[in-house]
């Protein structure tokens, strides 16, 4: 079994040299779960306002982006790395809500943004129980080929329903910046990019207290063999769709931030490729740790990135410009699989331990 | 009633496009336990080489052999070099692999061809009830199911290929070259995927063309079971009619969300598809 760092806190750079540092260490490390991972989320947003505070709007937007994205790929990781179930349609929550997020902020415009955010979760979580205990009997290649389906079918619906989900063109809305009250302290991209991230970091938050609790180990528990877990006497299936629901749950809060942050929700952003990109990550980053999420969503924005102004400066044609990122990535995905399979936590860990046996 | 006998005798011809890649899944999943996610991309490639081929000598059936054969050698050589050095580890490397394959063929179909749609030729007069072009769709899969039947059934060849699948380490004891025989399985499963694509990409060719057609192949797949080709015949053609009914009653838009719920439906009453026996497990 692959050893796994599920608390955020665990590896969050703690002192290890020194008497009285080591004395705070283990003072951290008697702290209950839950609030070593909320000080060290409040630690990471305190980080994403310094470092927004000293970037450009654009850099704020990319940050954003790596925010949410990194949230949908921990929901994912629930899924895939601690409960092995393989999700190739996870980018369908992803739509869920934002369509959620943009239709609440659309008809309901009084609302404020963190009632909907939270009622984004609540339809999320609903579509992930539905389609759970839809696929809770399936396994490996057979859940596969369902949320497949889903991710390619779903998105389809706002074609059908034009009137309300706006057809090709999605549906466009207008945030509120910045509160007035701190309009001198903080740009209108910053606190997007800070709103975002708080989200983000809540969501992280209740994924690593759950994965180091008992839930957590079931997962891995059933993961790693099921028919030994269900003799174990642990609920094989509710588990399961559990798993289902929290990661559905964390992919349409995903998607929130993402209509939030963009003022768009159009169907082609939720195209298979989204969904093969966040699977991509996943792996790219290292399966098993939420950390791995976080490397795998800033690959995920600044491949894209990289690989448009690669070739715009290589001066590629246009056809080949278009599709240097895809190309990029499938390349990455398959030497990452045959070559070094632990991903770039696996890499970071590594150093670390080379780094600590130095020191 | 009209109506009705049209989207009947459209879902088969569909259907048998379906029923091809199924197939060509089928094959690949009972070899090495692996779902081809790459299979459209391969198709996709073998689609333009025919493309470029027709373009060049001016004759369809120079480039649909030429897709056939195209089909053959990326079939083997994906198995060769991608598949093989992730055999017997975890089985979501094999889709990573496969996943990422798909990531670069689409892009470098669309790097040497663009993304923009070409037109691209039916074999026969398309227009019509029944055109010949249907009728060649179904005729075509047929006899590629009849072949490849007498193939793993009456053939030494068959046999060895059913070995190896069936039992590597009995096989290569009795002499049978297990790489090669999977290397085989994945050839011809190609071939037959990239005879589903020569099938599914008129009128237009273009890097996603096959995108959706995949989605009905694997839901066809799945839902005859993945154990068993036939199951893969019937679910393309159940698959097929079914989805022509929803087209045409209630809109193409909500064809996919379709094939997504009979896949749910089918797969709730029977979790291994409609024709795969249940299996006893060790624990």
């Amino acid at each position: 079994m692959v050893s796994l760092e599920h608390s955020e806190a665990a590896a969050a750079g703690t002192p290890r040299r020194g008497r009285g540092s080591r004395a705070l260490a283990d003072r951290w490390r008697a702290l209950p779960v839950l609030a070593r991972n909320l000080l060290a989320a409040a630690a990471a947003l305190l980080g994403i306002f310094l470092l927004t505070s000293v970037t450009s709007p654009i850099t704020d937007l990319h940050i954003a982006s790596v925010g949410y994205y990194m949230l949908a790929v921990a929901g994912l990781q629930l899924l895939i790395g601690f409960s092995g179930q393989i999700s190739l349609g996870h980018g369908a929550f992803m739509f869920i809500g934002a369509y959620t997020m943009a239709l609440l902020v659309l008809h309901q415009p009084m609302l404020p943004l963190w009632l909907n955010m939270a009622a984004t979760v609540v339809v999320s979580c609903v579509a992930g129980v539905l389609v759970g205990a839809a696929t809770a009997r399936l396994h490996g290649p057979y859940l596969a080929g369902a949320t497949l389906a889903l991710a390619v079918g779903l998105p389809s619906l706002t074609v059908r329903f034009p009137e309300l989900l706006g057809g090709n063109n999605g549906l466009s809305i207008t945030t509120r910046g910045a509160p007035p009250a701190l309009s001198g302290l903080i740009t209108n991209s910053q606190w997007h990019a800070v709103v975002v991230w708080l989200t983000t970091l809540i969501g992280l938050v209740i994924l690593a207290t759950i994965s180091s609790g008992r839930m957590g180990r079931r997962m891995r528990a059933i993961r790693d063999d099921e028919a030994a877990a269900a003799l174990a006497g642990i609920p094989v299936g509710r588990t399961k769709v559990i798993a289902f629901v929290i990661s559905a749950g964390c992919g349409g809060l995903a998607g929130a931030s993402h209509t939030y942050l963009l003022g768009t929700a159009t169907p082609s952003s939720f195209a298979l490729t989204l969904s093969l990109s966040l699977l991509a990550a996943l792996v790219l980053g290292g399966l098993g740790s939420l950390w791995g999420a976080l490397w795998g969503a800033i690959a995920l924005v600044y491949f894209e990135l990289w690989g448009t102004e690669l070739a715009h400066s290589l001066d590629l044609s246009t056809n080949v410009a278009n599709n240097v990122p895809i190309v990029l990535f499938g390349v990455l995905l398959i030497l990452i699989v045959l070559i070094w399979p632990q991903g770039l936590h696996g890499m970071v860990r590594r150093l670390g331990a080379l780094v600590r046996r130095r020191g | 009633m009209n109506h009705f006998i049209d989207l009947t005798l459209n879902g088969l011809a569909a259907g048998a496009v379906y029923a091809a890649l199924a197939l060509s899944l089928v094959i690949i999943y009972q070899a090495t336990r692996v779902i081809n996610f790459a299979q459209p991309a391969l198709a996709l490639i073998a689609v333009y080489i025919a493309y470029t081929v027709t373009q060049a000598t001016g004759n369809y059936w120079l480039g649909f052999a030429a897709a056939l054969v195209t089909g053959l050698v990326l079939g083997a050589a994906t198995e060769r070099i991608l598949i093989r050095p992730v055999h017997g580890t975890s089985p979501l490397n094999a889709v990573i692999v496969t996943l990422g394959l798909l990531l670069v063929l689409q892009g470098a179909a669309g790097m040497i061809w663009s993304n923009e749609p070409h037109s691209f030729p039916y074999p026969l007069d398309f227009r019509g009830r029944f055109s010949p072009s249907d009728i060649f769709a179904l005729a075509s899969v047929g006899v590629a199911a009849l072949l490849l039947f007498g193939l793993y059934r009456a053939t030494p060849l068959g046999l060895r290929m059913r070995a190896a699948a069936f039992h590597p380490e009995a096989a290569r004891l009795t002499g049978v070259r297990v790489g090669l025989m999977l290397m085989t399985g994945w050839a011809i499963a190609s071939v037959i995927g990239a005879l589903a694509g020569m099938l599914a990409t008129p009128p237009f060719v273009y890097p996603n063309v096959l995108d959706a057609v995949f989605i009905f192949g694997i839901t066809a797949a799945v839902v005859g079971g993945l154990e068993n080709p036939f199951g893969a015949l019937v679910g393309g053609l159940l698959i097929g009619v079914s989805l022509s009914y929803v087209s045409g009653y209630a809109g193409p838009e909500l064809t996919t969300l379709a094939a997504l719920a009979i896949l749910v439906v089918v797969l709730s009453v029977r979790p291994d598809g409609l024709f795969t026996r249940p299996t006893a497990r060790k624990v």
